[in-house]
This record gives C-alpha cells, structure tokens and sequence, in this order.
C-alpha cells in the first residue's frame, strides 16, 4: 500500500522510535498528518479537529496489533472513525406504502439537481418497478430548467410533469405534479426544484411552502463533491428548513476527495443516499461508507473496481474464452471482444483511480494515463476494419490488405504490424497457457509478482 | 421580476454581511488580544481555513504574521491584509479587459470554460451585458452542445442582455458552431465573441482534449484569438479549484478568474493558492442572478472589503 496518507505516515514513524506501543508523541506526529489529510480533502476543520481528538483517545496506550506496523495502525483507526460517521442512517430510498413515494430534491444553483433527478428516475426505474417514476419541474426560474428535465425524460424514455415558467409558479408546478403522479399511479414522483442560496430566505420560505403541499417522503440534498468548507453552514440551513432525509453526492467521478461528505454527515447525521458520476444517465451508484472513508483518505476504491469488473465481464463469454484459449483458437475478434469488455469498465484513467496509490502514479504519467486511451480506440478501428476472415486468420493479410486495413481505419501500415506483432505475442503465451494444468495456471497467478495485494482495512 | 430579483439580493446581501460580520468580526476580536499568542494564532489560522483558503496558503501567510513584533489589533490586522493581497496581486491585472477603444468588425475573442455547475452560462450572459455597458458590440457563441436545454438557456439569457446568441442544435459539433460564429461577428461587425463550452471535469482526458481543439479552432480564426480564456470558478468549491485550475491551464492557457457565485457563504479562499501557484489573476467576480451581478475584481476592494464588512466583532 503506497498512497499519500500511509507514506507520511510511515516516514512519521520512521523518524521515532519503534516500540510496542504507540506513545504519545507518536500519536501527535501521526495526527497532525491525518488533519493534513483531511483538510486536503475538503473536511471541515471543526469536524477535522473532533475527529482527530477522538482518533487520539483511540491510540494513546492502545497495544500494536500484530501484523499492523504503526502507520497502518492509524490509518486503520482514522478509516474506522470515518467509516462509522459516514455509516450512519439508511442509505437505500425506502418506497412508501402508499404510492407514490414522494422525493424532493434541493441544493445550491450548479450542485447538479436536474442531472440527478433524470439519473434518480432511472435508477428506480431499473430497480424494478413496472410503472415509472414521474419527474415534476418545479424549477421556474432559471432559464430553460424545465426545457433541460423535459429533454432529459424523453431520452430516457421516462413521463415528466411541466408547467409553463410565464404563468406558472414552482408551488403550483410542485403540487399540480405529484396530484398527477398520484393520478397516473406512478410510484415515485421526483420533484426537481431550483437552486438557491441557503441565506436568500425567500426562496427557502418557498421550499418550505412545497414541503408543506407535498408532503414529501424524502428531501434530498443534492450536493457537489468538490464543495469546501462551507458544506457545513449550507446543508445545517437546509436541515434546520426542511429537515432533510438524505444527501446525494455529485460529480463524483473527478478527483476531488469529497470531504465535504464527512462535514455534513458528522454535524447533521443524514445519510448518503446516492453518489453521482459522470453525466450519462446511468451515473448514479449506491452509497458504500467504506469506499467513501479511504476515497477521502486518499486510499482509492478498490471494491468499487472489483464489482464494475464483474458487472460487465458476461460469464457466459468468459466461459466461452476459456474454451478458445485451451484450444487456442483465440483470434482477433475474440481479441476485440475483450477490448470492449474493458473499454466498457470506463477509460484507463478512471479505473486508474480507482486502485490504491495509483492516483499519485497516474499523475506523474503523460495525459494522467489516458495515454493509451487513443491506442485502443486506434485497435478498435484497425481490427474492425478487417474482414471476418482476416479476424479469424490474421495470417492472411498481406502489404495490400494491410494497406486497406490502414486506409479503413484511419492509421498507418505501421500500427497495423504492430497490433498483429503484439497479437502474436499474445496468441504464444496462451498457447504455453493452454498447455498447462490447471493447478499451474492457479499456483502461476498467486505467484504473480506485482499482483496488487489489496489493502481492506476492516 | 427585476423588483423580485433586488429584493432578494438585497436579503442575501444581509445574509451574507452576517456571515461577514462573524468571519471578520472574529479575526478582529482575535487580533484585538495586542500580541499574537498561539492561541490566536491557532484561531486565526482557523478561520482562514474555513474560507478554503488551505493549509498551506494559511501557513505561509501567518508566518508573514505571526513573527511580526506585536502592535496595536489594527496593525496585526494591515499586516494580514497586505499578505493576502500581495499574493493576489502576485500577476498584474489589466485595467481593461482589452487594450484600446473597442473597434467594429475586429472580433476579440473570450472563451469560458470551467468544470460542471459553476455558472458559466450566467457568467457569459453578464459579462456581454457588461461588455455592452462598455460600449462594446458582443455576440455569443453557444458552443455547450452536449448538456440538455444549455443553448435554449443561452438564448433566453441573449434576449435578456439584448445580445444575439449564435447556436446550432444540441449534439452539434462545437467547433462548427465557433466557426459560424466567429463568421457572423465579422459579418454583424461585432468586436467581442464570447464563446459558452460545455462544463467539462478537468479529470476527463477526452474532454480536456476537445477543449485544446477547440482553442486551436479559434487560433486558426485569427492567430491572437483567443484574447481572453476565462476559467469560471464557484466560490464554494474547496481544495480542488486548484487542481481545475492548474488543468484547465495547462490545455487552454487561462488569462484569468471569474470567481462565481461570490454571494453566497463561501468566501471563495482558493483563490489565494491559485494565485500563489498559477500567478492566474481573479478578472471579475460575480455576486447574484440578476444580469448587473458582474463586477470587475478589484484585488484592495476585495481584502479590504472583507474586512471592513465587520463594525463590531459579534461573539460567534
């Protein structure tokens, strides 16, 4: 494990002396980089202090546990704490007895509402209701809020509630909205309200004249990643106003830390629903406290990583693979199948991040390592324009083909030699594979030097 | 509407000298304690950290403190002031955003750019109302293709400043839209193009790559263009402004800030790092959602301001 925190750390301790217990100049050199670390990441710095006090108590005069040198140590106990703060409350969306179940969302202008109420529609929609959710446009006032929800429900295939911003209000469009969803038996209405600022006390006395029509299950506070220390101050208003039920996180697929996660669930205990990544229509993911704790710690994701993988590698074909390579009939389609597999699990630099430690290593690399990005969209378009017999028999394509194949794919002679050279590369050592016994293949990947040994702290 | 729009800011301006008031008035009541003991260092230093101007940035400016031989609160004060300005002040900002009287037909060019949700479409809609106030003839390129109802946002905001919006329709390419528009200026002799893009995370390597394009686009237009490239910061946004930031710098060559959404709490403090880092200058600010909420940022106006907001120092 080679991230930021657990680096620092260890020089911390390096410098002391290694004892069997942690004392308590010890402690206080840790801890004044584990408040480093969550500054950085945008925690609060009251919720940072609290923390690191009750870290402190945690350590002084704890026994080392075998196993753990002290910088793991502390990094265990600090992702615990984080863990059990962001752990609080329920994390799913509870549907209400009686239809429809429903959902408010609110937030500052920009946190990324609109986006999520489109996304939130999707999810429970896929999470397998047969009718589907209504999303009302109760934002009136910035300029084509309701042109932007409309144009997103039809993409997605999904009804939406509007009125007119000339004559309408957000009051009117909140409350005609759900009386629709209860008409059509719809079984989530989400209603999508404006930004606005938590001091402009108008439009926060309008939020509360909605609640107050609707009647909501939840109220959701929609919530940008990258927020700084003013997180704290924004969600405490909207709390004390409308006494919200949970918080989704958005933009979550940049780099920030998203301490801010920490800061409101530390001072208003309201649970994370959702996080938002990306601005495709599927970017909405449950909420893990764990993933969270080590993201704001600078420790990566491996879970997260391990479970995109699984979603789209199809066993099905995996099974098929296998076959092929025992026969070793692997071929280049195969080759592209596999490409699509992985190009599926998100760019190189996403999954990058996604791996402990690799974040500092993506950052030294050119272009944050989507460097290879280009090249594979590059052997996708040489591989693809071959013919199906050029796929299957690779050998076949001599200077002329090899020149179409370049032509149809927009690259030069050379890349096409190159992707057959590493082809063959390829098709040799699944040739060795095949001959081996199963066993070896086993004994063989356990012993695979620079396999990743993945840290979970639990 | 207009009369809708005043009341409301007048309240949120309210709310924020409250805010103000608690932030400033604290740091006076700290430095009022005549030397600085290390306790109010620590308080000082928290209270810089909750205006997300970071650890770092806070420490280099408290040592320009904290050695100091003690004087009058006043003086502590000035002195934390002057620190913080330097450091804004680290690269010169133009008096005007371009040099010269405006002229008809030759089109400067400002690109906004910036990540998902910080304002830029606002942004864009003040600053041509401003250029107009100038006495400059601007035009819009709506080059956000990719977000639902982005451009019809634009052209309702176009009408508003009185300002034609040159857009094609969602899902079109944005350098075909630049290319139009830039045509269209020369054409209508408008001297500014403002050109609106999609809000893009500067961690998404494609986009950032569709942005250098679009620059080179531009450069290929007219070799000086674009004059300005503005990075539009929300003022909430913590410590990872500066890595936007450094991004966006490195593939578009920002000339300077607009720090958004300056009306709410957040006091938008990485600013000071960004300056320290980037010598990238803060060039407007803007302060609410009417289309007057764009004023040129003054680096004095800006420290001072701050500080002089407080009267009294409430005990919060």
């Amino acid at each position: 494990m080679f991230d930021a925190l657990t680096a620092k750390l260890t020089g911390v301790f390096q410098r002391l002396s290694g004892k069997g217990h942690l004392s308590e100049k010890d402690v206080d050199e840790a801890l004044r980089e584990v408040r480093v670390a969550l500054l950085e990441a945008d925690v609060n710095f009251r919720v940072a202090r609290d923390l690191v006090a009750r870290v402190r108590e945690k350590l002084l005069g704890v026994e080392l546990q075998q196993g753990l040198n002290p910088a793991q140590q502390v990094v265990k106990v600090v992702n615990d704490e984080l863990t059990a703060v962001l752990s609080g409350g329920d994390h799913k969306l509870k549907p209400s007895p009686q239809a429809p179940t429903i959902i408010m969302l609110v937030g500052l202008q920009g946190s990324g509402k609109t986006t999520t109420a489109a996304k939130l529609a999707l999810n429970l929609r896929r999470s397998g209701t047969i009718m589907k959710p209504l999303l009302i446009a109760a934002d009136l006032r910035r300029p084509a809020a309701v042109d932007q929800l409309a144009s997103l429900a039809k993409q997605l295939d999904m009804p939406v509630y509007t009125e007119a911003p000339a004559t309408s209000n957000a009051l009117k469009a909140a409350t005609n909205g759900v009386r629709r969803a209860k008409d059509l038996d719809a079984p989530w209405a989400i209603v999508d309200t404006g930004g606005r600022l938590q001091i402009d006390e108008e439009l926060m006395q309008e939020l509360v004249d909605i609640k107050q029509a609707v009647n909501p299950h939840e109220i959701l506070l929609v919530v940008d990643a990258m927020t700084g220390q003013d997180a704290v101050q924004v969600a405490g208003e909207f709390h004390k106003q409308l006494g919200l039920t949970g918080l989704i996180l958005t933009k979550m697929d940049g780099d920030a830390r998203g301490g801010a996660a920490l800061s409101i669930t530390a001072v208003i205990g309201v649970p994370i629903k959702f996080i938002g990544i990306g601005e495709k229509p599927d970017g909405l993911e449950p909420f893990f406290p764990d993933r969270m704790a080590s993201r704001i710690l600078g420790m990566g994701d491996v879970l997260s990583l391990v479970e995109k993988a699984e979603a789209v590698i199809d066993e099905k074909k995996a099974r098929e693979l296998e076959k092929k390579l025992r026969q070793s009939t692997f071929d280049l389609q195969d080759f592209l199948d596999q490409l699509k597999a992985v190009r599926k699990m998100g760019s190189l630099g996403q999954l990058m991040d996604m791996i402990p430690g690799m974040g500092a290593i993506k950052k030294r690399l050119p272009n944050g390592g989507d460097v290879d990005e280009y090249r594979l969209k590059q052997v996708e378009a040489i591989v693809l324009s071959m013919t199906a017999r050029e796929r299957r028999s690779p050998d076949v394509l001599d200077a002329s083909r090899k020149r179409r194949v370049a032509k149809g794919s927009g690259t030069a002679v050379q890349d096409v030699n190159q992707l057959l050279n590493q082809f063959r590369e390829m098709q040799k050592m699944m040739k060795q594979f095949a001959k081996m016994k199963p066993k070896q293949i086993e004994k063989m990947m356990k012993g695979t030097p620079g396999a990743p040994q993945l840290p979970r702290p639990r | 509407m207009p009369v809708d729009f005043l009341r409301r800011k007048q309240k949120t301006e309210e709310g924020l000298k409250k805010s103000r008031e608690g932030w400033f008035g604290k740091l006076r009541g700290i430095f009022r304690g005549q030397k600085l003991s290390l306790t109010a260092v620590g308080e000082v230093e928290e209270a810089l950290l909750a205006a997300d101007v970071g650890l770092g940035t806070t420490e280099k400016l408290l040592a320009a403190v904290k050695d100091q031989s003690p004087g009058s609160p006043e003086e502590h004060l000035s002195l934390l002031k002057q620190a913080m300005g330097r450091l804004l002040k680290q690269s010169s900002v133009p008096a005007k955003l371009f040099p010269g009287q405006p002229r008809p037909g030759d089109a400067q060019v400002v690109l906004v750019v910036g990540v998902n949700g910080v304002g830029k479409t606002t942004t864009i809609a003040k600053l041509a109302h401003y250029l107009k106030g100038e006495g400059y003839k601007p035009l819009i390129a709506a080059g956000d293709t990719f977000r639902a109802a982005a451009i019809e946002q634009l052209q309702v905001w176009g009408q508003r400043v009185g300002v034609e919006v040159i857009a094609h329709t969602q899902g079109a390419d944005t350098g075909a839209v630049i290319f139009d528009a830039y045509k269209a200026a020369q054409a209508r002799r408008a001297n500014v193009l403002i050109v609106d893009t999609a809000g893009r995370l500067h961690t998404k390597h494609n986009l950032m790559e569709e942005l250098r394009k679009i620059r080179r686009i531009l450069e290929r237009l007219n070799p000086e263009a674009p004059q300005h490239t503005l990075l539009v910061l929300d003022a909430t946004t913590g410590q990872n402004g500066l890595a936007q930031a450094r991004a966006f710098m490195e593939i578009v060559q920002c000339t300077g800030i607009v720090l958004a959404k300056v009306d709410g709490t957040s006091k938008g403090g990485i600013v000071f790092a960004i300056a320290e880092e980037l010598k990238l200058p803060v060039l407007f600010m803007g302060t609410g959602e009417g289309i007057d909420d764009l004023t040129p940022f003054d680096v004095e106006e800006f420290v001072d301001g701050l500080f002089t907001t407080s009267q009294a120092a409430p005990a919060t």
